[in-house]
């Protein structure tokens, strides 16, 4: 097959980094092909130089054989690239169709608004992407944002479609959707280019893979022959480790226990119904479900973050229902919550700062109202040294840390605290493989150390390697609790459609 | 009641909107390309000067009115290039803007026409009167309906022309724009010049629309209840307009009720009262363009 797309030894220096460094890519047509690596291996930089947005310091873009330079990104979508970014490029105030067809409109002086919507609804029919042209775009979700992103490039007659981490902020539902919309553009002929650092997705729907590392090109190979492990180890450049080893613990005495516990949110509607459960010292308890099943307010309300409507939670053997969330922390449960950049860390504080936010009103942090600066630092440096952190800068802005370094920050502030429960939401959530392995091996090593550790996770293989028990929550309500070492994920994904395994077959019959 | 059914307070409402829907619907566009613009008042002092000062020299209203409007439009593109080339903050230099202005123009009061003021044989705009249509359209300035003609024609332009939408675009999101392949900068400089030529015409209507002289500090603060028309009117041209004449109104009674007990203190509150309110929410919530008051510098 024709090269559509060939990028030739290019490079791209800024002051202190070489992000690309000798990239080297080849997207045939009619191909979808991926593009794998870890946060910083200089994918983003790559599909910036494809798109128009930076210009090479070095090396050569060609399309379809013919040389091109790309001074801006009009230049680049004149010659059919179309990137949908992985932040959107949306104006919510505006209606589908405006932002569609916003830099070529219909119309002269006048905007023919009609025109734009009907074109836009025949080029939505034509490729099965179905959203309303006249809605505004802030009411959609964010799966129908995407899709309005994708008729954005269409629109502009992209001959080459770019989708840079475009499953990130989707459900799973959503990315199977978004899947059979890449593979019906496929069949229509477009040369896709699919930006990604999660290795089953792009097993699932690219025909050949590049690998990234350290902002140069490592290998291309064709999807069907790559292994996991293989691209992993491409990946990461070593040998990594996809599942922990789990050493034989047995579990103590009881450290959190919830009895009955309802949770209603804002609107009085009820999350959480009547859930019962605890774990114990050196246990991980993993809780599965698709999102949005209450397992987000049941941890909340665990750490005290929203207050509960009914039941009981008593945490080393007190009732600590009613407590407020300082208090909570004070007598030793630490969360990690699942938006470290919100929720976590403050990102223009330093990260002598961040480790103490917790504890900033104590000593030795402060004494008699004033900073301690010194001992602060003291503090950080041995965190960021114990928990390998990098940079390992403790006056560098939480900001300027990759995703992986920012979690790995936050569990060390809370670990630092010695607590006897550790609350873990999506603790890996958008980390390369590299991170998740050093962030899993250290949920083992507190469960080793006899922590209660609370782990809630969309991802079933998270929770499958590193639970020693399940539960699986279904509409607010925990449907069963399984051992980790003999669960399936069949058993689990079943149990997630809120059908208990014996009960379904109990239950079956009774049906008819 | 009777101060109600009195033509000459809705004639008085009618001249008392017209300097400051001008400079409000002017901010509209100003703001929807996505830049603060509290240089109104600083605006239309610039355009009140050398609207008097060119209807003077060149003994053509028209042509004071032209000039004085493309010396607002000056001093809006200076106040644009600081604003978006050099991404200076918006609010100082506004603020700045304003206070230039305010000097400038008495510095060149003083300068060139001496302690008397501007010569009283300078010639003003004509009025009309419109047959028909009553006391209240009788001996209105012509910039009356020019004013009213702009309402229509600044909706049609911000919402059903291609460089409206543009526009707009460029206030909300300007990153999404540029890659849309939008020129942000271009854009914006049309959104600051056009709404500065704006404003300048309403301080042309105050200095050679209904009189024929310029004072220091004439415009008394107009530019900022403008500013809060605008927010009021939610960022719309037709909404600015309607939220002028209410402002309107309130001076045209405070200055009815004169004698009558009331002060014209409290009227004259009003336009920030509301301001405040519908800023809280409180009378239909009022949201700016997301990106208004944001530089932008393009990431190449």
């Amino acid at each position: 097959m024709a090269s559509f797309l060939e990028v030739i030894d290019v490079r791209k220096y800024f002051p202190g980094v070489k992000a690309n460094d000798g990239v080297n890519l080849d997207v045939r047509a009619g191909e979808v092909h991926a593009i794998l690596g870890e946060n910083g291996a200089g994918k983003s930089t790559l599909m910036k130089l494809i798109s128009g947005l930076y210009q090479p310091d070095g090396g050569e873009i060609r399309l379809e054989g013919r040389r091109v330079q790309f001074d801006s990104p009009r230049d680049a979508i004149r010659a059919g690239i179309g990137m949908v970014h992985q932040h959107f490029m949306l104006i919510p105030a505006l209606s589908v169709a405006d932002n569609i067809v916003l830099g070529d409109e219909p119309g002269g002086i006048r905007y023919d608004r009609r025109e734009a919507v009907r074109r836009v609804r025949a080029l939505s029919e034509k490729y099965r992407l179905s959203v309303d042209p006249e809605a505004r775009v802030a009411r959609l979700s964010v799966g129908l944002q995407q899709r309005v992103e994708i008729l954005k490039v269409l629109y502009r007659r992209a001959r080459l479609l770019i989708l840079d981490e475009p499953t990130a902020v989707l459900t799973p539902q959503e990315a199977e959707e978004l899947f059979e919309v890449v593979r019906h553009l496929k069949a229509q002929g477009i040369p896709i280019l699919f930006i990604s650092h999660k290795l089953d997705e792009v097993r699932a729907i690219a025909d050949r893979v590049t690998v990234m590392r350290a902002g140069r090109t490592v290998d291309t190979l064709p999807t069907a022959d790559a292994s996991p492990q293989e691209l992993a180890n491409l990946m990461v450049g070593r040998e990594v480790v996809l599942r922990v080893e789990k050493p034989e613990q047995r579990a103590g005495d009881v450290v959190l226990s919830v009895e009955n516990l309802s949770v209603s949110d804002a609107d009085r509607r009820p999350r959480v119904r009547g859930v019962s459960l605890a774990v114990r010292a050196g246990e991980i308890l993993g809780i599965a479900g698709v999102d949005g099943n209450g397992q987000t307010e049941l941890v909340d309300a665990i750490a005290g973050l929203i207050p509960v409507s009914g039941g009981r939670i008593t945490f080393l053997g007190e009732d600590v229902t009613a407590l407020p969330p300082g208090e909570r922390t004070h007598r030793g449960i630490a969360y990690v919550p699942q938006d470290r950049q919100r929720d976590g860390l403050v990102l223009d504080f330093t990260l002598v700062e961040n480790t103490m936010l917790r504890d900033v009103a104590h000593p030795p942090f402060s004494r008699r109202g004033l900073l301690q600066h010194r001992a602060a630092r003291a503090h950080t440096e041995k965190l960021l040294e114990a928990f390998d952190v990098r940079p390992r800068d403790p006056d560098r802005k939480a900001g300027d840390l990759s995703g992986g370094n920012q979690q790995k920050v936050i569990l060390a502030r809370e670990v630092s605290r010695e607590p006897s429960l550790l609350i873990a939401v999506q603790p890996t959530r958008g980390l390369d493989v590299g991170a998740i392995e050093g962030i899993h091996r250290q949920l083992l090593r507190l469960r080793q150390a006899g922590k209660a550790i609370l782990l809630v996770s969309l991802e079933l293989d998270e929770i499958l390697s590193l639970s020693d028990r399940i539960a699986v929550m279904h509409h607010g309500q925990v449907v069963d609790i399984v051992p980790g070492d003999t669960a399936t994920r069949e058993q689990i994904g079943l149990l997630m459609t809120g059908t208990r395994s014996s009960e379904s077959e109990v239950a079956q019959p009774s049906n008819r | 009641m009777s101060v109600l059914t009195n033509p000459q307070l809705w004639a008085s409402t009618l001249a008392m909107t017209v300097p400051l829907a001008l400079p409000a619907i002017g901010g509209t566009f100003s703001e929807r390309a996505g830049v603060v613009n509290i240089a109104m008042e600083g605006i239309m002092l610039i355009g009140a000067f050398f609207g008097v000062a060119f209807s003077y020299w060149t003994g053509s209203p028209w042509l004071g009115l032209v000039l004085g409007v493309l010396m607002g439009g000056l001093l809006a593109a200076i106040f644009a290039w600081a604003a978006i080339r050099l991404a200076a903050d918006q609010v100082v230099l506004g603020m700045a803007v304003n206070i230039f202005a305010s000097g400038l123009t008495a510095f060149l009061l003083n300068t060139l026409f001496g302690y008397g003021g501007t010569p009283p044989e300078t010639p003003s705009l004509p009025f009309v009167s419109l047959p028909g249509l009553g006391p209240v359209f009788a001996h209105q300035s012509v910039l009356l309906y020019v004013m009213l003609a702009i309402v229509v024609i600044s909706h049609w332009f911000l919402f059903h022309t291609r460089l409206g939408l543009r526009i707009r675009a460029v206030g909300e999101n300007p990153l999404a724009a540029d890659t849309a392949g939008l020129n942000v900068w271009r854009l914006r400089y049309i959104g600051v010049i056009v709404g500065g030529m704006l404003s300048a015409l309403g301080g042309v209507y105050l200095s050679i629309g209904i009189l024929n002289s310029f004072d220091v500090d004439m415009t008394n603060g107009r530019g900022f209840i403008a500013l809060a028309a605008m927010i009021f009117g939610k960022w719309t041209p037709v909404g600015s307009f309607l939220a002028s004449l209410l402002f309107g109104f309130a001076t045209a009674l405070g200055v009815a009720l004169q004698g009558q007990g009331v002060s014209p203190d409290l009227l004259s509150m009003i336009p920030y009262v509301l301001t405040i309110l519908a800023l809280a929410g409180l009378v239909g919530r009022s949201t700016p363009p997301a990106a208004d008051g944001i530089p932008y510098t393009p990431i190449r």
